[in-house]
């Protein structure tokens, strides 16, 4: 009996948590007539309560034909987090695959404090950090632009972390043979390092891609200029008497970080695991 | 060339793979914290050293006092309800091999669900006339005006669950799946029940995995603070109001002295924790 109960409970809760994505796709596709209906208590002065359905009445694409045809501002800001999404990660795995290699498979005096700081800056909340990522900003004159909010992204440590973990766990006899035939350490980390480390590398994008493509607190401290938001800045300001567009735009947001969770969940499982393991 | 020589010259091989992200690190992050280590020593309007005086200040601040008050009850409430929810789920997942991975997707999705995509659904769930409510109103129950009240405060905690319980779970289910079974097996022959074993296998073999996962789930609430701030603005209700409000508002009127004072002071807590979190993985298999 108590275990019944308990496994309906988690089908409960597993079916409450997957439902804002039911609820923004079901919204989307209502026309304004029923959005209005269902919403009118929380939008406007209507009386009793919000209702919602799960399927609409009469399903239609207007918002989304809306929200693509006519908001141009959509677009520069759908672009705008592409551009930073792309190229923070791109910047990361450039910089951040040799690091992590470094760490992995080299000894030098003074490492371990080394390590020791990456760690601590990659778990340091950002507004812990927002002062010092002000000050440096301004002094090399990159507030207000997207290489602002790009290049220190790049030199997050938490993906050095991450690969880190994957290559310490290959065997050091394989480097060894690799050696003994003539290999250098370059030809090495490329040869080797990289095709066996790839799934920490594919880790650290699926990980990076859900983190930058939902970045909120670095653009709302460091742009200004409207034209430089990303679309999860722009998504609030859709005033609620726009709902069928607000919907629509929740959706086209949601799409591609459910896409990327979806085609990569095995790597999501096994960053998350390795950041607490220790091999 | 000795062999010694040659490990020497592999050393140094290695820092040259490490080297531009050193420099990254050191200029963008390293640098300018320690700058703002010593200005939080500074007035920020006469560059004069005054000592503790800042920190004086931050610690008399009203703002800082609910905002440390309602960040240290948030992580009080939020931590342990989230480990042992993760917790119990894990194990019934792990228990029934049958639809147990599309279970573990399913709470594992909000992790990817961008915060400005739910901010709307908040908006229409926790409103005075919204659907909470409405569903309370079907149960009987009269519920509150969750944005305006300290009803507020549970909205953070619904955020925060909602969002991290997937996370936890994976780490649970990676440390059950490290038990070995023959310690089951050889229990079960013992005629030890069900629940004798969780409690006496169980559980004390995931003491390890225990404090690595509420150091990062307390790391990860402050990211609460995006789901807060999309929905309520810069001055929320005041019991939702937490530390990060206080840092961003303090940046928007440019108070540096106080922002660099508790800068230090919040990251010296979160130091200790890191420290502490790394000896516990030194210290062996956590998980």
């Amino acid at each position: 009996m108590m275990k019944k109960f308990m496994t309906a409970l988690v089908f409960l809760m597993a079916a409450a948590a997957v439902f804002p994505v039911l609820f923004l796709i079901c919204g989307s596709l209502m026309g304004d007539t029923e959005l209005l209906r269902l919403l009118i208590p929380v939008l406007g002065n209507g009386e009793g309560f919000a209702s919602w359905k799960l399927m609409p009445l009469y399903p239609t694409f207007s918002h989304y034909v809306e929200l693509l045809l006519d908001s141009p501002e959509f677009f520069v800001m759908f672009w705008n987090s592409v551009k930073i999404t792309a190229l923070t990660l791109m910047g990361q795995i450039l910089v951040g695959t040799p690091a992590a290699w470094g760490f992995a498979r080299c000894r030098f005096p003074g490492k371990k404090l080394l390590f020791t700081i990456y760690i601590a800056l990659m778990m340091m909340p950002f507004q812990v950090m927002m002062l010092s990522n002000y000050l440096v900003l301004n002094e090399i004159g990159l507030l207000d632009t997207l290489s602002g909010i790009v290049l220190p992204a790049v030199f997050s440590t938490f993906p050095v972390f991450l690969m880190y973990r994957f290559f310490q766990g290959l065997p050091e006899a394989i480097m060894d043979s690799a050696r003994i035939d003539g290999a250098g350490e370059w030809k090495i980390f490329l040869s080797i390092g990289i095709p066996l480390g790839s799934p920490g590398m594919i880790s650290a994008l699926v990980l990076g891609f859900l983190e930058y493509w939902n970045l909120i607190e670095q653009p709302m401290a460091f742009l200004k200029t409207k034209e430089k938001w990303p679309l999860s800045l722009y998504l609030p300001n859709i005033g609620t008497e726009q709902a069928g567009r607000a919907f629509a735009a929740s959706v086209l947001v949601l799409l591609p970080a459910v896409l990327v969770f979806l085609a990569g969940q095995d790597y999501l499982e096994q960053g998350i695991v390795s950041t607490a393991v220790k091999e | 060339m000795t062999i010694h020589t040659k490990i020497k010259k592999r050393e140094y091989k290695g820092l040259l793979f490490l080297l531009p992200s050193f420099l990254g690190v050191g200029l963008f992050w390293v640098i300018p914290y320690g700058d703002v280590i010593r200005r939080s020593f500074f007035s920020a309007v006469s560059s004069e050293f005054t000592g503790l005086k800042n920190y004086q200040t931050v610690f008399e601040n009203q703002a800082f006092r609910l905002a440390a008050a309602n960040t240290l009850r948030f992580f009080c409430i939020c931590i342990p309800a989230l480990v042992t929810m993760s917790l119990l789920i894990a194990v019934l997942l792990t228990r029934r091999k049958k639809g147990m991975h599309i279970l573990k997707s399913m709470f594992l999705l909000p992790m990817a669900i961008p915060v400005a995509s739910v901010v709307l659904l908040w908006k229409v769930l926790f409103h005075s006339q919204g659907l909470l409510n409405h569903l309370l109103e079907l149960l009987n129950f009269q519920g509150p005006d969750w944005m305006n009240t300290d009803a507020s405060f549970f909205v953070l905690v619904v955020s925060y669950l909602w969002r991290n319980l997937g996370y936890d779970i994976v780490l649970w289910v990676a440390g059950l799946g490290a038990i070995p079974a023959s310690l089951y097996e050889a229990a079960r022959v013992d005629g030890a029940g069900e629940w004798k074993c969780f409690v006496k296998i169980t559980l004390p073999n995931l003491l390890p995995s225990l404090f690595t996962i509420v150091v990062l789930s307390l790391l990860n609430g402050f990211k609460v603070f995006r789901e807060a701030w999309l929905v309520a603005g810069d001055y929320p209700q005041n019991s939702m109001y937490l530390l990060q409000h206080l840092f961003n508002n303090w940046y928007r009127d440019m108070s540096f002295d106080k922002m660099a004072a508790a800068a230090v002071v919040t990251g010296s807590v979160i130091l200790v924790l890191i420290l502490l979190l790394q000896k516990a993985w030194e210290g062996g298999d956590s998980i």
